[in-house]
């Protein structure tokens, strides 16, 4: 859906992009993931045309960006951190303007609006947008961003200037939206990634230094080490008594590494003495651990 | 076209639910009331200061005021309405970079060229809208108290200011597009009227400055012809293409 190859972007002396490359599949949800000031705006708004790039290029569905005059921004809806709007129109209003900019049908136009303002709950509001909360800002922001229904959809850290509830429903919007589009969401919020991406990717000095698939990656970086649980205190204690090599953990919790055989060893013996158990499993790689690994700290 | 009819419509309500727009109407009516009101209350005033220009050795005659006069408060008076018009639109763009508000239509495929042009389009027609205004009840109350047929010129007179606003009015686009804050385009069109005074006091290129445009006395006393204008209309239409047509490469390439 989006390709990057070898973008370069330089501020002044600052080289913010140092040969950037990027594949967003088709019908994924990516987190573009970084800290702040890594680069990932200035990525989206390369995307979206706004700025103009020292070298590199851009494709989205498979047509060429450049910069001033985008018509692949037709395939793209985008939504910043902070969307900003005329305050001085009500959200229809300011969805009708959507429709006339973007040509859809007066009528289509209407009743999209309609069922974009039901989806963000923002369908009851007769206010203008000025007097609007920064939540229901970002709920109309989304609204606008889908409102032709883009093929990809640009999200720049949505949820980074809202209290929990809002993210939430901000996150809770997107993963509806996404089985109609891609989405291409940077964010330095793991655990929002955690919470809606199929695909990743880090971004560090300039480059992108680990991406695929966010199951892939974890398994990749996953270790051989397990964690079991067993329902009580005492249980735990038999068998951290019993096994001198397993490592206490929160709660109940006991963690071990399996080096062929182990696990079996353990269950057998948990099988055998009837102790009852909570969960099993194997220890995956935190996302913050894989951020780590890729930004080198 | 829709997409720039949608924005140009976007503009008119910004312009009316601001207030704005009524602020400027109030402006322009009451400089419109103000040119024939003080030209009929110039005798009363005189009289009333008769007495402490006597003891300054001055003598006031009695003074039959006529239509001339209310048009001579005019043309000094369209200046300030200008100047006001200026500074209440000259954050037309600037506003929309602040804010952010114009990333959000271009990112939906709205092209930059039509967001000059509807910008443009809406000041054209509210400056030519208010000056008319302005000039209307100018003319309608000059017209009930004396007789406009005595004032030289009257109709070429009204068009030299208006093409003076039309040239701010393409002025504000193009440094808007040089500029990201609202002071900056104010201080462009100040710096080319500037300029364009300081070139009027050449006496080789007086004729072909459009500051020559402001001197609209000789015309409403008949001392000079509108030919002798031709100069310096023709020069401040040709800045004003000027200015309008370098705006939208100069936009096209701002970074947002």
């Amino acid at each position: 859906m989006l390709e990057i190859k070898g973008l370069y972007k330089r501020f002044g002396d600052k080289e913010v992009l140092c040969g950037l490359d990027l594949s967003v599949p088709k019908n994924s949800v990516f987190g573009f993931i970084g800290k702040n000031g890594a680069g990932k705006t200035t990525t989206m708004k390369a995307v979206l045309g706004l700025i103009k790039t020292d070298g590199g290029e851009i494709f989205v569905d498979g047509e060429a960006v450049s910069y001033g005059e985008t018509p692949t921004n037709r395939k793209i809806g985008y939504l910043p951190d902070v969307p900003e709007f005329y305050p001085f129109m009500t959200a229809r209003e300011y969805l009708a303007l959507c429709g006339d900019i973007t040509g859809t049908d007066k009528k289509e136009a209407a009743s999209r609006g309609e069922e974009l303002l039901e989806l963000v709950g923002l369908s009851s509001e007769k206010h203008r947008i000025g007097g609007y909360s920064r939540g229901m800002k970002q709920r109309l922001g989304i609204a606008q961003a889908l409102f032709s229904r883009p093929k990809l959809l640009i999200c720049d850290e949505p949820t980074s200037a809202l209290d929990p509830v809002g993210r939430k429903e901000i996150l809770d919007i997107l993963r509806a939206a996404s089985s109609q589009t891609t989405v291409l969401f940077s964010t330095h919020i793991l655990s929002d990634v955690e919470r809606i991406c199929t695909d990743v990717a880090f971004l560090d000095g300039g480059r992108v230094n680990l991406k695929g698939k966010l199951s892939e990656i974890k398994e990749r970086y996953s270790t051989d080490e397990y964690v079991l649980e067993p329902a009580s205190a005492d249980g735990a204690e038999e068998l951290l008594r019993c096994f001198g090599f397993l490592k206490p953990e929160e709660d109940n919790a006991i963690s071990f590494k399996d080096d062929g055989g182990t696990l079996f060893e353990i269950l057998g013996y948990v099988s055998r003495r009837e102790i009852p158990i909570l969960r099993v499993e194997r220890k995956e790689p935190s996302l913050e651990a894989l951020f780590m690994e890729a930004v080198g700290k | 076209m829709r997409a720039f009819f949608a924005f140009v419509k976007k503009e008119c309500l910004e312009q009316y639910r601001t207030g704005k727009l009524l602020m400027l109407f109030a402006v322009f009516v009451l400089f419109g009331i103000m040119n024939p009101a003080i030209a009929k209350l110039t005798p009363w005033l005189m009289e009333s200061l008769s007495e402490s220009l006597a003891q300054a050795g001055m003598t006031v005659t009695e003074y039959t005021v006529t239509a001339v006069d209310s048009w001579a408060q005019f043309y000094k008076n369209i200046p300030m309405a200008l100047i006001v018009f200026v500074l209440a639109e000259c954050g037309i763009f600037t506003k929309e970079y602040n804010a952010n508000t114009l990333v959000l239509c271009l990112t939906k495929g709205l092209s930059r060229r039509k967001v000059m042009l509807a910008k443009t389009s809406v000041l054209f027609l509210l400056w030519s809208a208010l000056y008319f205004v302005c000039f209307g009840i100018t003319y309608a109350y000059s017209a009930y108290y004396w007789d406009n047929s005595a004032v030289g010129f009257l109709g070429f007179g009204v068009f030299l200011w208006w093409l003076l606003g039309v040239l701010a009015v393409m002025l504000i686009p193009l440094f808007s597009a040089l500029f990201n804050a609202n002071t900056g385009v104010a201080a462009g069109v100040g710096a080319v009227f500037g300029g364009a005074y300081l070139l009027g006091l050449i006496p080789a290129l007086k004729e072909y400055s459009p500051a020559f445009l402001m001197k609209t006395a000789p015309l409403t006393y008949k001392t000079a012809e509108s030919g002798d204008y031709l100069g310096a209309v023709t020069v401040t239409a040709l800045l004003c293409v000027v200015a309008f047509a370098c705006a939208f490469p100069v936009f096209d390439k701002k970074q947002l």
